[in-house]
């Protein structure tokens, strides 16, 4: 698999297609999985990663409705290769950074990846833009069932599908919504909502965010429990409050555009402003200013400017996006030269496109 | 910061007043829950700010010595790390296990998806994950002919349960 020919594309969970995408990003569905036969990883020697990774690489291999994904030995990998696949969502950041024999299977449209080595020795995750869980469970059923086929789960008759961490056992499933809420951030209303998910047993989580604040105002919102509840309610615990969330962004929107039009509006042209004319820039603060522009655009704040392009931008200004879109590697202050170079040159054609077709 | 038990950013900060001296501890999501889960349980609904993870040095003494017969690890391990050794640990820990997993979950049986061959029993499952123990410390100490001879055996237990 050709991780350049990745970088230009689009990722699927960023995609931004599907009603109320002003909001609601993309939905995920993660199945955590173990060989019956081995330990798990903690107590891994090497020997025994490479043999689960073979195993992994072996059924994936054999069977015919997964022959088209792109198999990536993590091993072997450059660390902004690494870097690059945890941007794109692909893997996360504990696989990347782990050692041993690991690897990644990867959808040629980035519509799942399969996770080898990662806590357990399988996680298969399906992402699709906008809201379609059901569609993503039967995606996601469907790989499990096809990987079965060949090999035997840890599975305990009463508890279910066995994990390393029993946060996990059950049905090893992760249900997430990721949701763009620059409003209720900027209204300062974000904590009661989280509050308020929380005591529902809901987990939030920032994108690519450590502690609280995420980056460019994406946030993931996700089912804490997994045991005790069947695939289908642990989806619709998660799709209920879907609604909601968007009414609470919504609202905080509404309120900024009717109580305080010129603050915002002053704000998303500033925002605007520094994104076409800076000559050196963060991606922290990239993605802040682009999380601006994104809901002016939405809130027709300004015009000559696309929802597709201000999404991808958001990817490919990450460290490890710009340097394989360069095709070389770069330190902190050459990114963020070179960082400042791409907004212009996306934003400024992406305007002159846009004029053209008017 | 990283989480004091494994490698995830940590997230959930405490502070442990626990004697004289204030201990801080920093955790992921994970290991934050199974450490909450391990205060006494939540019907005295105020909390306790003494959090105690073990009881007493007896039962310190006794946790570190319960060891998996199958991957070696000890209950107090899984502790330290929040992450368990093995399938089999769910069953040879399974009292110790139990209040942690109603606290997280708030159930103890699994609704939902089963593996479509049957699940072979977990006895069978655990005689494959010793045998192949057995077979690494076979090839450790170069006794190939038992590594091969198990290598067999196991190979044949596979067979019968691959799917029809
Ligand atoms: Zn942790
Ligand atoms: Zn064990």
């Amino acid at each position: 698999m050709k991780l350049e020919e990745l970088a230009r594309q689009s990722s699927e969970w960023l995609r931004g297609s599907g009603p109320e995408s002003d909001i609601v990003i993309s939905c995920r569905i993660r199945l955590a999985r173990n060989l019956a036969n081995h330990p798990f990883i903690r107590r891994c020697s090497d020997t025994d990663l490479a043999a689960i990774e073979r195993t992994l690489y072996e059924t994936l291999q054999s069977e015919p409705k997964l022959q088209d994904v792109g198999y990536v030995n993590l091993k072997m990998l450059s660390e902004i290769d690494r870097q690059f696949l945890v941007e794109r969502q692909l893997i996360s950041r504990e696989h990347a950074d782990s050692n041993g024999a690991r690897a990644v299977a990867i959808h040629p449209e980035e519509k799942f990846s399969l996770m080898i080595n990662e806590e357990d020795h399988l996680r298969i995750q399906v992402m699709n833009s906008g809201l379609d869980l059901d569609a993503t469970w039967e995606q996601t059923d469907a790989i499990d069932d096809v990987v079965e086929e060949h090999l035997s789960y840890a599975f305990h008759q009463r508890l279910g599908y066995l994990t390393a961490c029993p946060t996990n056992v059950g049905t090893g499933m992760r249900v997430s919504v990721m949701f763009h809420l620059p409003a209720l951030v900027l209204t300062q209303q974000i904590d009661k909502v989280f509050r308020s998910l929380q005591k529902m047993n809901l987990a939030v989580r920032g994108l690519y965010g450590e502690g609280s604040r995420a980056m460019g105002d994406f946030y993931q919102i996700s089912n804490q429990i997994t045991l005790g509840r069947s695939e289908k309610d642990l989806i619709q615990q998660v799709s209920d409050v879907v609604p909601q969330i968007i009414d609470y962004e919504r609202r905080a929107r509404d309120f900024l555009v009717h109580e305080n039009q010129q603050d915002l509006h002053d704000r998303v042209s500033r925002a605007y402003g520094l994104l076409c004319s800076a000559q050196t820039i963060s991606s922290e603060e990239t993605m802040e200013l682009l999380s601006s522009v994104r809901m002016g655009v939405n809130l027709g704040l300004i015009e000559n400017l696309k929802i597709p392009t201000i999404n991808k931008l958001f990817i490919h200004t990450q460290p490890a996006h710009l340097q394989k879109l360069r095709g070389t590697e770069l330190d902190t202050a050459n990114r963020n030269i070179e960082r400042a170079h791409y907004l212009q040159r996306h934003l400024q054609q992406d305007g002159a496109d846009a004029a053209e077709n008017n | 910061m990283k989480c004091q038990q494994c490698e995830k950013p940590a997230t959930i900060h405490i502070t442990e007043i626990t004697g004289p001296e204030l201990d801080e501890l920093h955790l992921c999501e994970d290991c934050g829950k199974i450490y909450l889960s391990q205060q006494e349980p939540a019907s005295d609904s105020t909390m306790s700010p003494q959090f105690k993870l073990i009881e007493d040095a007896d039962e310190l003494a006794a946790l570190q010595q319960q060891v998996c017969e199958i991957c070696g690890s000890s209950f107090y391990e899984f502790r330290h790390s929040g992450r368990l050794g093995c399938p089999h640990d769910y069953v040879c820990f399974e009292t110790e296990l139990e209040p942690l997993i109603v606290n997280i979950h708030a159930a103890t049986d699994h609704v939902g998806k089963r593996p479509k061959r049957g699940v072979n029993s977990s006895e069978q499952q655990v005689v494959l994950v010793r045998m192949r123990q057995e077979m690494k410390e076979a090839i450790e100490r170069e006794d190939y002919e038992t590594a091969s001879s198990l290598r067999d055996q196991i190979q044949e237990l596979e067979e019968q349960r691959k799917p029809s």
